[in-house]
């Protein structure tokens, strides 16, 4: 059986059953799952049985006398603010509302009430603006113009492409927060993953195994089956996660319906986001292989990966300003920057339609950083894998690589 | 002193599994090998010796086809070594581990799997290997569960466990305790009987003069002893005898120099005197002989002058 295999399978197995793995890769769907079992069972304890409330109130300016059933609320009239007092001490009603004689000038009504609140909840505020206008209105204009006015506008957005046809992919903070959250999960992946390879490797050259595998197979060797039976177990998270996400946003829209159901994530989104994992993986853990060839233990080796791994996080401190600015020349400079590229094309895809030439130039760039950093470690692993002890300077590295 | 920079000859009925010839090796900052050629023929043990940092290692790992030579050529079993020729190898290093989180039988699996075994065949051949070691009580556990001694074992299972033609033995006996050492010592006898040719290299001159039929010593990536060990040790023996007497023979024609030591006397003879004219002096003078042998060094005292000199 070909020996590249042989490691490829040992990693891949190796990683798969590791508690940690395991974990990660069941994080998001079982974490999604309790957000939405827990948005359930909060707006089920924040929205009890429907019942009538009483909300008491007291017209001065005398014209608010009809329309007092306002779904389930009923507004009961008082002649003062004493008598509705009066009736709040009775605990007849919870809270009520004054208009006041000038309230055609001020447009300002002030709301009475025992609930310590940062502001009155929706409905009642629906409540007592519907019943004002209801009033204002009757027998001005017909009963359906009452309504269209008391319903709010349901504005309905549709992106066009500069060819006039539907965009595949829709705009709106829906349809950006899944590829945010993909491109989150996306570079915790690629950092994983590499960090995997880079433990594989270090706990080989600090057990000293390193030497015996290398009697029974080459470098190239070595380093392709570990890079590929790691990335293999990277992208099975990623493809995990991929299918989990489709099928959460049904059950979240069945469940919370609205925000959710209007999300859209196009098929070749998920297509990029694979090939962007590959390479990215790829680039980070022949960086990571690089690492563990020239460093004597996997906390030093891990100590300096973390250098070039804020590259691949970076983009979720500009967050904000991606979302805002996403053409901005900064994004695509570092759309085609290799350690930024994965994750920064992921969210500007949420944003934007990112240009052809922008993919093209960004795969193009992580493609050639990838088989140059292949070259390197090959070469590192060959030079520094059986040396033990001190981490060799910059210059004797170079020195060596020159040689 | 033999410092030969071609390979010396070998039986010539015996097959080479190792031709190194002419081999330089050179790091950033030193020349660890030097022009180094030796042969090692099937069915023999060699030994490989010499101080730390002599270029023992990095000899080995050229051998071994984990690093490449500047210049010179090497031939194992008659050919450049290949991928696919290392499965007839067998490596025990002496900077050497295994998987800590892994089970024994997993390890051995799966090292075995890279020198080409499958898997069954490889389980049935660690298992009798197990036994014959009597580690088969440790067949499911961890690695870091293991002593050291009996991680030692498992790697000399695991070094051994495909049948391979030529064997690298680097420091193979260190944490082992003497029985496990007469263990391993007698596969490793059984192996060159078996027709295996094997590189033992060891700091250990005891086992060296014990195990090896030839020997070659290095000393700043240089070969400076070479050749048979009988040969050698003749060509290192010291113009004296040693003797234990009682009496007093008085002055013995031919001896320059006398040293006594605990229970017997070291007699040094002048350059026209042969042993056998001292052992006639001694009997005509009456003196009880109860021992008499022509001094021979050990390995380890020809191996301190020689790297002594060298280090002079």
């Amino acid at each position: 059986m070909n020996r590249t295999f042989l490691i490829f399978r040992h990693e891949f197995l190796r990683t798969v059953r590791r508690t940690g793995f395991i974990v990660l890769t069941l994080a998001l769907p079982v974490l999604a799952l309790l957000a939405i079992g827990v948005f359930q069972i909060v707006s089920g304890i924040a929205s009890p049985p429907a019942q009538v409330t009483k909300i008491g109130y007291v017209d001065e300016v005398g014209s608010f006398t009809q329309f007092t059933i306002q779904g389930n609320i009923n507004l009961v009239h008082y002649d003062t603010p004493d008598a509705a007092t009066q009736a709040i001490i009775k605990k007849d009603i919870a809270e009520y509302f004054v208009i006041p004689h000038d309230f055609l000038s001020t447009r300002t009504a002030n709301l009475f009430t025992t609930q310590k609140e940062l502001a009155p909840p929706d409905a009642t505020t629906a409540a007592i603006k519907n019943f004002i206008s209801s009033n204002l209105l009757a027998g001005k204009v017909p009963a359906d113009v009452i309504t269209v006015v008391e319903t709010p506008l349901n504005l309905v957005t549709t992106l066009i492409t500069s060819s006039g046809e539907v965009a595949p992919q829709q705009a709106g903070y829906a349809n950006v927060l899944v590829p945010v959250v993909f491109a989150f999960l996306l570079a915790f992946s690629i950092i994983f993953s590499a960090t995997y390879v880079l433990q594989s490797l270090g706990e080989e050259k600090e057990n000293r195994l390193m030497e015996i595998l290398l009697s029974s197979v080459s470098t190239r060797q070595l380093l392709a089956g570990k890079v590929l039976g790691l990335g293999a177990a990277g992208l099975m998270q990623v493809v995990v996660w991929v299918i989990s996400i489709p099928l959460l946003l049904g059950l979240a829209s069945s469940s919370i319906g609205g925000f959710i159901s209007t999300i859209h994530v196009p098929a070749y989104f998920w297509v990029l986001g694979i090939v962007f994992f590959i390479l990215g993986y790829l680039l980070f853990a022949v960086l990571a292989s690089s690492l563990a060839a020239i460093t004597s233990t996997v906390r030093e080796a891990q100590g300096i990966a973390q250098l070039y791994g804020v590259f691949s996080i970076a983009p979720f401190w500009c967050l904000s300003l991606i979302l805002l600015y996403p053409n901005s020349p900064v994004w695509i400079v570092f759309s085609i920057f290799p350690f930024s590229a994965p994750v920064l094309v992921m969210i500007r895809l949420g944003v934007i339609g990112v240009p052809a030439w922008q993919l093209v130039a960004s795969l193009a760039v992580l493609a050639l950083s990838v088989f140059g950093g292949l070259l390197l470690a090959a070469k590192l692993l060959r030079i520094y894998t059986l040396m033990y002890g001190k981490r060799p300077r910059l210059g004797e590295i170079i020195r060596n690589l020159r040689a | 002193m033999a410092t030969s920079k071609k390979t010396a000859r070998v039986d010539s009925q015996q097959a080479l599994a190792v031709e190194v010839n002419h081999v330089t090796k050179a790091f950033a900052d030193k020349v660890a090998v030097r022009d180094l050629s030796f042969a090692v023929s099937q069915n023999e043990i060699f030994g490989l010796i010499g101080p730390n940092g002599a270029g023992k290692t990095t000899t080995i790992r050229m051998v071994m086809d984990i690093i490449k030579p500047d210049s010179g050529s090497i031939a194992v079993l008659g050919e450049k070594l290949s991928e696919a020729s290392k499965s007839k190898l067998g490596y025990l290093p002496e900077e050497r581990g295994l998987y800590k989180k892994l089970n024994v039988m997993d390890s051995i699996i799966y090292l075995a799997s890279l020198k080409g075994m499958d898997r069954r065949s490889a389980e049935e051949k660690a298992d009798k290997l197990l036994v014959q070691t009597g580690m088969q009580s440790a067949r499911n556990k961890k690695i870091e569960e293991l002593s050291k001694g009996m991680g030692q074992i498992i790697q000399f299972i695991v070094t051994i466990i495909h049948d391979p033609e030529f064997i690298v033995l680097d420091e193979p006996f260190t944490g082992l305790d003497p029985v496990n050492t007469e263990l391993l010592k007698k596969m490793v006898m059984d192996s060159r009987n078996d027709g295996k040719a094997i590189i033992l290299s060891t700091h250990q001159m005891s086992q060296v003069e014990e195990l090896c039929d030839r020997i070659l010593m290095i000393d700043h990536g240089r070969s400076v002893l070479y050749g048979n060990l009988k040969d050698i040790k003749a060509k290192y023996r010291s113009h004296s005898v040693i003797v234990d007497f009682e009496g007093e023979p008085g002055q013995i024609p031919g001896v320059v120099d006398k040293h006594v030591h605990k229970g017997y006397v070291e007699l040094v003879l002048d350059k026209g005197t042969t042993p056998k004219q001292v052992l006639d002096s001694l009997v005509r003078s009456g003196i009880t002989i109860n021992r008499f042998e022509v001094a021979t060094p050990t390995l380890n005292e020809i191996f301190i002058e020689v790297a002594g000199k060298n280090h002079e």
